[in-house]
């Protein structure tokens, strides 16, 4: 069953306890940072609504259905697992980076410091949901406002919650259909676009974007072999034919010319 | 041994390798993030956009000239494929090596081969260049075979050229158009005027344009370097072809961009719209007017000048998609850091250099008959 996470932005008070957790969890050296870099895979950003309420909004992976990650990376170092999670397997990586210029949220980050770096995002605790736990920073998390739990099943709590009190929500799950769905959804009292969420994203899967090409591939190896071949085969044949009647035409002119000579 | 001369360009040349071997110990001694402007926001910079994927592009004379000669049979352009494959030769090479400085794991490049994604268009490219470089060496080891005199491999190489070729076309097309897919997939992170799910298309027709210039670009620059004379003939041929696709460009980009409701982004006054005009009409438009008229095909001057215009429109097309495009939607301004720009013309430097000691120690261009001025 695919897990996922819930946030419900109403919830959370910026404890940051998530935070940490995903640090310890996940050995990452350094204070945690206000915005993802290559050693924080969660944060807590602090947003002024237009009222002048503060809102935290956490960052994270999204762990999309059909990540755009895992479809372009050259060595498939990114898999979408069983449990929900999309894992990076760092021991395959070459460091393209063409997951980070991908990612329509922009998750991945880099190393930048390292001569040698690696790719960085959350990876929805995947050694401890594959043993039947939930990931670190739900565990921690004091207002439940990070739910932990079968996507299916958070889906129809985030819609309850809506249907219960819309006067408090906006009406939209963040991730229930963003390019095709994802594992990590949020819930919210504020319009998300002004929390620096794209509202603009397409619905389909950002893999198929690709795929209409790549499916060509084969098409292009023996259409275009055969059709090379058989331009290449037709014009030199035309030409060795050209040639040859030439020839016969000069020979048909020699003895032509040794019969008039021999006559005279 | 006599030492040689000190000459202006031999001393440009010094301080380039010089500046590029420091940048390199920046690179691989302290890392991307010191020796570029790429961050997280902006995760692709000059070294994938320029040397790169425009690298490729001016490559492909090679596979559109030998198609031409080959498959085709237009003989009479059989003295500068020769030329044409070796610069193909040397741009792929650069490529990769261009790629090296870029990857976080150089030393891991091989890993293509062992873990496969064929959804990945990076994947179709990685393997693509990868056995097309193997075609170009094999197409060029013939002009090294015939320099060491070993007549057997000759034969057996002039006997592999149709299917070389053919291979060679076929690959080409898959990578060339392949460079416009690798886009496609973040239809929200590219603007409106570069997107387009035709993106493969265009980068395929700008690539054989690219290539056919280039081709002409370098035979002027040869012709200086090395005190041959110009195919005049069968390059004032090559431009009336070049003016068309280049006029096909522009007018299917047009239409392209009307079919997308994007037409009027064009005149929205923002830095996108100006540098997209610049690339269109500048690296396109004007080309494809001049190189039109015979008056300018027909003087050397003209010519030049007409082709270089090609060259720069498609360089400043590469990087409108791969950087211009994407800045805005990401967030970030970038600029390269000089250590970046001196990687890339450390690469372009070595490219002439080996190609002038290719063309100096192999038989790359043809011998021209004494007689023929005569007569």
């Amino acid at each position: 069953m695919k897990k996922g996470l819930l946030i419900d932005l109403t919830l959370c008070i910026g404890c940051g306890a998530c935070t940490e957790a995903c640090k310890v969890q996940n050995k990452l050296p350094g204070e945690v940072e206000p915005e993802l870099t290559g050693y924080t895979w969660a944060s807590l950003e602090t947003r002024e609504t237009d009222e002048g309420d503060e809102i935290y909004v956490r960052r994270l992976c999204m762990h999309c259905e059909e990540p755009a990650c895992a479809s372009v990376c050259p060595v498939a170092a990114f898999e979408k697992t069983d449990t929900g999670a999309v894992i990076y397997k760092s021991e395959r990586c070459i460091g393209c980076r063409y997951c980070m210029v991908a990612c329509p949220f922009s998750v991945p980050k880099y190393q930048w410091d390292k001569t040698f770096p690696f790719v960085q995002k959350c990876i929805l605790c995947y050694d401890l949901v594959k043993d039947g736990e939930q990931t670190a920073c739900a565990k921690v998390c004091p207002t439940e406002a990070t739910l932990f739990g079968d996507r299916e099943s958070l889906l129809q709590i985030a819609r309850r919650r809506i249907e219960k009190d819309p006067g408090k929500y906006v009406d939209h799950i963040y991730g229930e259909h963003e390019v095709g769905g994802t594992s990590v959804m949020f819930l919210s009292s504020v319009p998300f676009e002004q929390l620096g969420f794209r509202t603009d994203l397409t619905r389909k899967p950002l893999p198929s974007f690709t795929w209409g090409v790549m499916s060509l591939v084969p098409n292009i190896i023996s259409l275009g072999g055969l059709t090379l071949f058989g331009t290449w085969w037709i014009i030199n044949r035309r030409m060795k034919l050209a040639r040859e009647r030439l020839e016969q035409e000069q020979n048909q002119e020699e003895s032509e010319n040794k019969l008039s000579e021999g006559s005279e | 041994m006599k030492l040689p001369k000190i000459t202006f360009w031999r001393t440009v040349l010094f301080i380039i390798i010089a500046l590029g071997i420091y940048s390199t110990y920046r690179r691989f001694v302290f890392g991307l993030g010191d020796a570029t402007n790429m961050s997280d926001t902006f995760p692709w910079g000059i070294w994938i956009g320029f040397d790169v994927i425009s690298g490729v592009g001016l490559g492909a004379g090679g596979f559109v000239l030998t198609a031409i000669v080959y498959i085709f049979n237009l003989k009479r352009y059989k003295p500068i494929v020769r030329a044409t494959v070796l610069t193909a030769f040397l741009g792929y090479v650069l490529v990769i090596v261009g790629l090296l400085y870029d990857l976080g794991q150089p030393h891991r490049i091989w890993h293509l081969l062992i873990y496969w994604n064929h959804h990945s268009v990076l994947f179709e490219v990685g393997w693509c260049v990868m056995t097309y470089t193997t075609v170009l060496a094999l197409e060029f080891a013939g002009f090294f075979f015939e320099k060491m005199r070993w007549t057997k491999l000759v034969k057996i190489q002039h006997a592999l050229i149709i299917p070389l070729v053919i291979l060679g076309v076929i690959l080409s097309t898959m990578h060339q158009s392949s460079l416009g897919s690798l886009f496609l997939i973040f239809p929200d992170k590219v603007h409106p005027l570069w997107y387009t799910p035709l993106l493969p298309l265009f980068f395929y027709i700008s690539c054989i344009a690219v290539g056919l210039a280039m081709v002409i670009f370098e035979s002027f620059l040869s012709s200086r370097a090395f005190g041959k004379q110009l195919e005049f003939d069968i390059l004032d041929r090559l431009a009336r072809v070049l003016a068309v696709i280049l006029a096909f460009f522009f007018l299917f980009k047009i239409e392209d961009l009307i079919r997308h409701g994007a037409f009027m982004a064009m005149f929205e006054g923002s830095y996108e719209s100006w540098l997209f005009l610049a690339e269109i009409l500048l690296g396109v438009l004007l080309p494809s007017v001049l190189l039109f008229i015979p008056k300018v095909r027909h003087n050397p001057t003209g010519m030049f000048t007409a082709v270089s215009f090609a060259v720069f429109g498609f360089f400043f097309g590469r990087l409108n998609v791969t950087i211009t495009s994407m800045e805005g939607m990401a967030g970030a301004t970038y600029t390269p850091a000089w250590t970046e720009w001196m990687i890339t013309i450390f690469l372009v430097a070595m490219g002439f250099t080996v190609f002038a000691l290719a063309a100096k120690y192999l038989p790359i261009f043809p011998k021209e008959e004494p007689t023929a001025a005569i007569s």
